[in-house]
């Protein structure tokens, strides 16, 4: 065997430089990240990563202390129990829908169709439910199913017939409203019934205090305790792990986020509790997080956004990863607009167009998921629709006219493309992507 | 130093594969031993790569047959050839660079425990693998663009490996390397030839073929043009049946003004 492989290369790696002229091979290579034990190794990482453009959340969460600072400076009700509940409410419609979005920007393609769908999801919905009489939770099911069938249309058409997922998803944008618009037939609107799944959606709160804490509790407990299994399989595997520090300090940097969220939403006047919409929202985030990264369809998705022909290569059934990942973008957002129809006081011919399709796809980019495919996380649905959420939130205690509110949200959202593009180009000139 | 079991572990008989008006390969022989490194050399256009999709399943042969382990086997599409033993290298390397090392090693053969990614098992047997093969890279756990074009290269070649293939094929693995990166490579080709596996290695750079190959195999025009033992034979006499250096009109005149016209294969 040759000791060639033994010596440290010369080319300028992406690590440090090497001295590679010492006389002795040294037995573990110098250019090898190692990472120091405990938080200062920690810390070294995460300026690591910083330099070479692997922001992460950051961006979105510095943006989001930023926004709460100016709005509470401007008007102190904006960090009001009454005003953080309407944002969780407010959030989850679009929310759920810009998860979905996440999934085919993971693809490296995009969906335009998602406002369309959400509007027929709550068509389909009004109708069955309300003018046919069906069943309240079937009728639900059928809408929601009837978003899944879609989107696994527009995924065949993209992936078997191989028309641009563009040029499908705007198809779709205009066809499914128009059935949207000839399902509500004469009716401009049908509101919602009394009492009604979809009513609850969004308008049923958990009132006892321990839900709320109850829900902080099992997140805070969960989160750590996934931490540790973890880090106790690797360390008997004999593979490096996290640092009980980083555990302990991660861990409390969930607790006081999630205790703090449910002390709001508990305790001053006014609150009312835990919504439910805020618990569906969280679901859905959970599990398609679980999917996203623990399974093999999860990692599948991400191997064809970043190299379909390798995952090919590899035997990864393309096409039905395709499918699928548009059939759930469709699910979410006919599921979405029930809950955007839950907030609007029940389905209409119009419900779904305006700036919905925007404001999703703004929240999966905000939060931080690349819109060049294979980069990304479920969670950054929610932090980019609190971004989105918040500034309207805050514009409007502030009385500010909608138009406004389009100008700036427009504005956030290029500063976050703005920032990806950035970012990218670092992480290039740092050997990272 | 190279044991040459019996039997090839595959073997190539007559084979012939025709695209349109196109004869890409004419009658092509080729047999691979276990332990053993066969070179696959030719010009541009001789069938090398074509060859190479015959074997791998991109393209069903047309004529011919192809032998595994001394029975003859159809090989359809590439499922085909994965499931009898043959993993290729291709040049383009074929890594996802947004996932980690672990995750392009284990891509389309995840480890699971009860339908959950196994992310621990996997990296620990990413770095057993890479350990056996003395592969340098300086973390499991950071995304291939950041590693470099030796480390991808490497990588690519060890994922080959994590199903455990008797024969790897590997499409111009030194390319685009600089020397040392190169040197590593034909380590690893080496460590190969030492765990058992059979080797086809296409290339163009005579250096590396007479470094690691045992035999040479030389495609010309889409025809066998000689096989070669590495050890006895000379750079120019593989050149020349590379180019056909050997066949011109001197000596053709040559064989033909012979008393005995001899048809030298070589």
């Amino acid at each position: 065997m040759s000791d060639l492989a033994k010596t440290p290369s010369k080319d300028p790696g992406p690590t440090t430089d090497a001295p590679a002229s010492a006389a002795p091979v040294p037995a573990v290579d110098p250019r090898l990240l190692v990472r120091e034990e405990g938080l200062a190794g920690y810390l070294t990482e995460f300026k690591r990563k910083l330099r070479g453009g692997e922001l992460g959340s950051l961006p979105v969460v510095i943006g989001l202390i930023v926004i709460a600072i100016i709005f509470q400076m401007k008007n102190d009700h904006f960090l009001d129990a009454s005003s953080l509940a309407n944002i969780a409410v407010f959030t989850s419609g679009l929310g759920i829908m810009a998860v979905g979005i996440v999934f085919v920007l993971l693809l490296g393609e995009i969906d335009l169709s998602v406002g369309s769908v959400a509007g027929m999801g709550a068509a389909v919905w009004a109708v069955l439910s309300v003018t046919h009489g069906l069943n309240d939770w079937l009728s639900v099911l059928i809408a929601v199913a009837s978003g899944m069938v879609i989107g696994a249309v527009h995924g065949f058409f993209f992936a078997k017939i191989g028309v641009p997922a563009f040029v499908v998803t705007l198809a779709g944008f205009l066809g499914w409203s128009g059935l949207q618009i000839w399902l509500m037939g004469g009716e401009g609107s049908i509101n919602t019934p009394e009492g009604s799944v979809v009513e609850d959606l969004t308008g049923h709160f958990f009132a006892e205090k321990g839900a709320a804490y109850g829900l902080a509790a099992v997140a805070i407990i969960a989160y750590a305790g996934s931490l540790l299994l973890d880090a106790k399989r690797r360390k008997t595997a004999g593979l490096p792990s996290r640092p009980v520090s980083e555990i302990v300090l991660r861990t409390v940097v969930v607790a006081v986020l999630a205790g703090g969220a449910a002390y709001e939403l508990n305790e001053p006047s006014g609150a009312r509790g835990l919504p439910l919409a805020l618990v569906l929202f969280l679901a859905v985030l959970v599990i398609a997080d679980f999917v996203a990264r623990r399974t093999t369809f999860g990692r599948q998705v991400f191997a064809v956004g970043g190299n379909a022909e390798a995952a090919r290569r590899a035997g990864i059934n393309v096409d039905r990863i395709r499918i699928t990942v548009f059939a759930i973008s469709g699910m979410l957002a006919a599921f979405g607009g029930l809950f955007i129809a839950s907030l609007s006081g029940g389905a209409t011919k119009s419900l779904g167009g305006g700036n919905t399709l925007m404001m999703v796809i703004a929240a999966a980019v905000i939060g931080g998921t690349s819109l060049f495919g294979g980069r990304g996380k479920v969670w950054s649905a929610l932090l980019g629709m609190l971004v989105i959420q918040s500034i309207q939130q805050g514009l409007n205690l502030l009385g500010m006219a909608s138009e406004i509110q389009y100008m700036i949200t427009g504005a956030v959202l290029l500063a976050a493309v703005v920032i990806d593009s950035v970012s990218r180009r670092t992480q290039k000139s740092a050997g990272r992507a | 130093m190279i044991h040459v079991s019996a039997t090839p572990v595959l073997a190539l008989r007559g084979v012939s594969k025709r695209f349109g008006a196109v004869q890409a390969l004419t009658d092509v022989d080729l047999e691979i031993h276990t332990g053993e490194v066969v070179a696959l050399v030719g010009d541009n256009g001789a069938g090398k790569s074509t060859l190479v999709k015959t074997i791998s399943g991109v393209h069903p042969i047309d004529d011919g047959t192809i032998e595994w382990e001394g029975r003859s086997v159809r090989i359809g599409r590439p499922h085909d050839a994965q499931n009898l033993g043959v993993a290729t290298v291709y040049q383009d390397l074929a890594l996802c660079d947004n996932l980690d090392v672990v995750a392009n090693l284990f891509l389309g053969s995840e480890l699971k425990s009860a339908s959950v990614l196994d992310e621990i098992k996997m990296e620990k047997r990413a770095r057993e693998l890479l350990d056996t093969l003395s592969i340098r890279i300086p973390s499991v756990r950071i995304p291939v663009a950041a590693l470099s074009g030796g480390q991808r290269q490497v990588v690519a070649i060890a994922r080959a490996l994590v199903g455990d293939p008797k024969v790897v094929i590997l499409d111009e693995p030194t390319a685009a390397l600089g020397v040392e990166q190169t040197a590593q490579v034909l380590d690893l080709v080496e460590r190969l030839r030492e765990r058992g596996h059979g080797v086809i290695l296409i290339s163009h750079n005579m250096a590396d073929v007479k470094a690691v190959a045992d035999k040479v195999a030389v495609l010309r025009l889409g025809r066998n043009n000689g096989t070669f033992s590495v050890a006895d034979t000379s750079n120019e006499e593989i050149i020349a049946a590379i180019t056909g250096a050997t066949d011109n009109a001197v000596t053709r005149r040559k064989a033909r003004t012979a008393t005995a016209p001899k048809e030298d294969a070589k």
